[in-house]
């Protein structure tokens, strides 16, 4: 099996993918249609999405199953789908991969809170396990769990993913900015919080996602490296806050800006740069472009 | 004389007191003895034992609720402020469902009335309600009637239970940023039945200048803010 670590011990800095929901709007996915079914019924619209980033050069892609946990699924009536529909985005995106580069497989929050009793530590584990499962038996090199806010949720799907699979493990965390100008999860972790218990849950590569652009993590991923100068970062990073503008939801950040802010956060520590929300392959382009020259 | 009069004042005293001590445990989202959070108050009696023993003193409902409010608006403010985040506002607001919960025998014989109905949403298309349900419980804290409509709601459903609750106020969710657009098209149905009425909105993707553009009525960046324009706005309902 490929080691995503073995290649960032060689000491480049790699690219990742941009977004997945605003490039499957592009290409006719409806607000309240389940994207994760798009795996089965759109094949060709979805792996035309990764196929996009591949031909702008990214090193590796993730895939399109951001909401595959059982109970995001239970939305559409589709949770007694999590292991095909999981299975189907990891051999889209090993399909436009080829053997040669990078299939992370995505897995973002459950949407349901542990600390509230919303749902029990065995449960959210069981539904975390089974889409990890089904993404490595897909084809994905690595699990990457992203988006999360939560330090439990978070701990509870790297530890369901190591024991269900024998892939690599990511983990990214979503924070904002706050008032006193500190960087917190909306359940209230800071970026220094969450290496610790990532890491004796068995994460190999840990970071951050979505937030209000490339400029904001770089103060995250400085933090990040106080606590661990050795673990792998990766920062998939939203183009910019979203505005809305003659009815359209519009990023400001072009693809120029943000490959240009992004060697900032290269030099603050990040080993693996990305796209999240507003990015496209353009944008992943100039991020190639930028690490070759940088 | 002396004696009764001391005792009565005593008993004004604890009265007080419970009130405060409700109010605090709303505030720290401490909801009964056996909730071990907040670490710091592990053990202690929470909001819903001491409702119990207020009700039995023979404290006032509506005062042991105005307590509560002030809770309410306490940990609301410090949200607003960053200096507690999420999971501290959902106890809060679970404490406090412990103590209206207790009142409810009070509200259904109308010995406390509600402020107003206030209608809750997330658009159609956006399935999130971590947002929406901790607006909802927070004006509902504040003493609001609220209708939760959950997620995924068709402006139909809006206008359907606009219908049953006349003079209500209207409040729409939205987390996912392509979700905005359904947000606008609601805004613009439910004006075109009711173009007086009050619409607020909130949620990750918006801020006042979005909420302006999509004519809506108010906007909130927390609940705590939604629980002020409220105040401002709704009680003419």
């Amino acid at each position: 099996m490929k080691s995503l670590l073995g290649v960032l011990e060689q000491g480049r800095v790699l690219v990742s993918d941009g977004a997945w929901g605003t490039q499957l709007h592009k290409f006719g996915l409806e607000a309240g249609e389940c994207p994760e079914l798009w795996n089965s019924t759109h094949r060709r619209e979805v792996l035309a999405v990764a196929q996009g980033y591949m031909d702008a050069g990214a090193d590796m892609i993730l895939t399109n199953s951001f909401g595959g946990s059982p109970s995001k699924l239970g939305h559409y009536g589709c949770a007694d789908r999590t292991a095909e529909l999981n299975r189907l985005a990891a051999e889209i995106s090993r399909e436009a991969a080829g053997e040669e580069r990078f299939v992370l497989g995505s897995m973002g929050p459950s949407g349901v809170i542990l600390m509230m009793g919303e749902v029990d530590e065995a449960t959210l584990f069981g539904g975390f396990a089974l889409q990890a499962l089904s993404l490595f038996q897909g084809g994905a090199d690595v699990i990457c769990i992203e988006t999360m806010s939560a330090l439990d949720e978070a701990c509870c799907a790297v530890r369901a993913a190591r024991s269900a699979t024998s892939c690599e493990i990511a983990c990214t965390f979503t924070f904002e900015k706050t008032a006193s100008g500190d960087y917190r999860t909306m359940m209230g972790v800071a970026p220094s919080e969450i290496v610790g218990p990532l890491r004796d849950a068995g994460a190999d590569i840990i970071g951050t996602n979505c937030g209000n652009g490339m400029d904001g993590m770089v103060g995250i991923v400085r933090e990040i490296r106080a606590v661990d100068s050795a673990i792998p970062v990766l920062v998939h990073a939203n183009a910019g806050k979203p505005q809305f503008v003659n009815n359209e939801t519009v990023f400001p950040e072009t693809p120029e800006i943000m490959a240009q802010k992004a060697l900032a956060v290269i030099g603050a520590g990040a080993n693996i740069i990305g796209g999240c929300c507003g990015t496209n392959p353009d944008h992943i382009r100039a991020l190639v472009n930028a690490i070759k020259r940088g | 004389m002396a004696r009764t009069a001391g005792h009565t004042g005593e008993r004004l005293f604890l009265m007080d007191e419970l009130i405060e001590k409700i109010g605090y445990c709303v505030e720290r989202g401490k909801v009964d003895k056996a909730s071990p959070f907040p670490a710091d108050m592990k053990g202690l009696e929470g909001a819903d034992e001491l409702t119990q023993q207020a009700i039995i003193a023979g404290v006032a409902p509506d005062r042991i609720l105005s307590g509560c409010i002030g809770g309410m608006e306490r940990v609301g403010e410090r949200f607003s402020r960053n200096e507690v985040f999420v999971p501290e506002m959902l106890m809060a607001a679970k404490a406090m469902k412990s103590v209206t919960t207790r009142l409810k025998p009070f509200f259904q014989s109308g010995t406390v009335h509600a402020k107003g109905t206030f209608i809750i949403g997330t658009v159609a298309g956006d399935l999130h309600d971590i947002g929406k349900n901790l607006v909802s419980m927070f004006i509902e804290g504040n003493g609001w009637s609220v209708v939760d409509l959950g997620v995924d709601v068709k402006s139909a459903k809006f206008m359907d239970a606009i219908g049953k609750n006349p003079g209500c106020v209207v409040g729409l969710s939205a987390l996912l940023t392509t979700t905005i657009n359904a947000m606008a098209v609601t805004v613009k149905e439910i004006r075109s039945h009711y173009p007086e009425m009050k619409i607020i909105v909130g949620g990750a993707p918006l801020s006042e200048t979005i909420a302006k553009d999509l004519g809506a009525s108010g906007y909130a960046r927390d609940p705590q803010a939604a629980v002020s324009w409220l105040s401002t706005v709704g009680i003419a309902a």
